[in-house]
């Protein structure tokens, strides 16, 4: 009967949120009710249930097996500026505070600066004299071109498939590599590494790799275009001044004015804009943070998961869990770009077989069945879930991320799409609760990058 | 049972909340509802970028979902808490969808219902609707 169709019809309202629709009672909840960052997505309603006064333990504490909530550092300073919690990655984090909407936020980290925790991340330090090559087999990143105090963005790889286990960034330090992990991955990037260090050292006795991990050390992540100016209020004069020659995925050592707390200071993010992520050792977290805080009351406000989302999502990048996943490789996720040089030459990565194929021309038997690429709906957002169908209403594709586009002010989404209907400018359709919306194949990133790099020689 | 069923209907003249924050109220004769949502469910959503409304003539259950709200963190399905079919839509609300954030429970209505039967599940009056969200 109609009403049965109607039903039929708008319950998969929720087309981003598989098979369970949500009423206004749980959106209006402080939770992350587009899913979009939940890793597990099968358990939605739990964020219900977890209140922000559940038993108090040490102020900082990683997740238990037992799936006990952990907390950074910074916790309390969270709960001071009002931030509502949610459960991510394991962790009790703020999705956003009182002070600023969501939205509100995000116009904020674009036009002034956000401070975001990101002390949820796994930290991780790799050295020794096999740690390069232990790392090589692992990612296909070229870490021997990769110089001192550089970064990288990368995948930790699944043997033979070439899945990605995990997207991670990679900095060469003076000493060893330091290694940033989603905090969602925490157990399964722990269970791989401990595996692979272990096969490791069976085949390379003599290569030795020591691992180990930052637990509870802090990371902020400052974004925005006064980030760098707000950064050098607290620093010594010797690191503020180092910040202008410090670009876009390099990272140095800095020292907090008027102490000896030093910070690894790496320029970059997670937003598009100019910024920084900031490690500081657990004893300090708090008062830098605080510091930071203090010294740019007008410029800079802390800022939570959810304007994360939406920042990072207009800068085209990847959330794993969501856009990327076990069965997605780095060709498929529009990642060929980190595959290094020399890597492309030699292989010796895992799933080297078959992601050196896929890199192949089409007339070599190369390439992918699907692409990550964005879209651009018209009406209605297209949220994760959603398919795309090409014009007889076959499907093509699925949406993995969308939101309404705070500062393009346009449904953006990002989604795999089949091989041949990935070209920008390609007009599909994207089912929304049961009514197909015209879509078009968008480049990435939704609105211009601002990092900070250093200037092209100028021409002779 | 006609007496205990006008008592019913008196009663509904009244704005009333449900649980998943959607209002209705009668119309002068009982037989229409207007539905929208609260105004505290406006603001937990903040600004709404889109909305989607049901067709006339549709026939919609209790329970059932008849539209949806999408704002930059979530979309939301309207619930009616009435059977019934649509009567009529605020069409405005499809040019202006901000419009549902200004006067929610106002001109930014949903949509008409004449109603086919009674209003099913929970309903509450605007004091322990306020009592409701407080708790929450």
């Amino acid at each position: 009967m109609a009403s049965k169709r109607a039903a039929q019809v708008l319950r998969p309202a929720v087309n981003g949120f598989k098979a369970s629709p949500v009423s206004l009672k749980h959106a209006v909840k402080p939770q992350i009710t587009t899913r979009n960052l939940s890793i597990r997505a099968a358990r939605p309603r739990q964020l219900n249930r977890v209140s922000t006064t559940a038993v108090r333990f040490a102020s900082s504490a990683v997740p238990t097996s037992e799936g006990q909530l952990g907390r950074t550092g910074l916790y309390e300073l969270h709960a001071k500026y009002g931030a509502k919690f949610v459960p991510f990655g394991g962790y009790e984090m703020p999705v956003q505070y009182s002070d600023l909407s969501i939205v509100d936020s995000h116009n904020w980290t674009r036009e002034k600066a956000s401070l975001f925790d990101v002390g949820h991340m796994v930290q991780h330090d790799f050295s020794g004299p096999g740690a390069q090559a232990f790392l090589e087999r692992l990612t296909p990143s070229s870490l021997s071109s990769l110089s001192e105090n550089h970064s990288t963005l990368s995948t930790l790889l699944h043997p033979e498939t070439g899945g990605i286990v995990d997207d991670t960034v990679i900095t060469r330090l003076p000493n060893s590599f330091y290694v940033v992990t989603n905090a969602g991955c925490r157990e399964k990037d722990l269970a791989y590494l401990t595996e692979q260090l272990e096969a490791w050292r069976k085949e390379n006795p003599d290569q030795t790799v020591e691992w180990k991990l930052r637990d509870n050390q802090g990371l902020v992540a400052l974004q925005g275009p006064l980030a760098a100016t707000i950064l050098e209020r607290v620093l010594n004069e010797k690191s503020a001044s180092a910040l202008s020659t410090l670009y876009f995925g390099q990272c140095m050592p800095g020292t907090i004015k008027g102490t000896d707390v030093e910070v690894l200071i790496s320029r970059g993010g997670y937003t598009g804009e100019d910024g920084f992520e900031i490690s500081i050792p657990p004893s300090a977290t708090e008062a830098v943070t605080q510091y930071l805080l203090d010294s740019a009351k007008d410029e800079l406000r802390l800022a939570g998961l959810g304007a994360r989302d939406t920042l990072r999502l207009e800068a085209g990048m990847c959330l794993y869990g969501h856009d990327l996943d076990d069965t997605t490789t780095p060709v498929e996720a529009g990642l060929s770009w980190i595959i290094g040089k020399d890597r492309r030459a030699n292989g010796g990565f895992h799933g080297d077989s078959v992601i050196l194929q896929q890199l192949k021309k089409k007339s070599e038997g190369g390439g992918v069945t699907r692409r990550r690429v964005g879209l651009i709906i018209e009406g209605s957002p297209a949220r994760e879930g959603a398919e795309i169908v090409n014009e007889n209403g076959e499907k093509i594709g699925n949406i993995t991320s969308g939101c309404p586009s705070p500062t393009a002010k346009k449904n953006i989404s990002m989604g795999y799409i089949k091989d041949g209907m990935h070209k920008s400018g390609t007009e599909v359709q994207v089912v929304v609760r049961g009514k197909k919306r015209k879509a078009t194949v968008t480049k990435m990133p939704f609105i211009g990058s601002k990092y900070y790099k250093a200037l092209a020689p100028e021409p002779k | 049972m006609a007496a205990r069923f006008s008592v019913a209907r008196a009663a509904l003249k009244e704005k009333k909340y449900t649980e998943d924050h959607e209002w209705i109220e009668a119309s002068a004769d009982g037989k229409t509802f207007t539905l929208g949502i609260s105004e505290y469910a406006a603001k937990a959503l903040g600004d709404v970028v889109y909305v989607e409304l049901p067709e006339v003539d549709l026939e919609v259950g209790s329970g059932e979902a008849i539209g949806a709200v999408e704002s930059v963190k979530s979309a939301s399905d309207i619930l009616s808490p009435i059977g019934g079919t649509v009567t009529e839509v605020n069409d405005a609300l499809q040019e202006k969808p901000g419009n549902l954030n200004k006067d929610p429970e106002g001109d930014s209505w949903i949509a008409k219902i004449a109603i086919s039967g009674e209003p099913e599940g929970k309903l509450m009056s605007k004091e322990e609707y306020t009592a409701f969200t407080e708790e929450a």
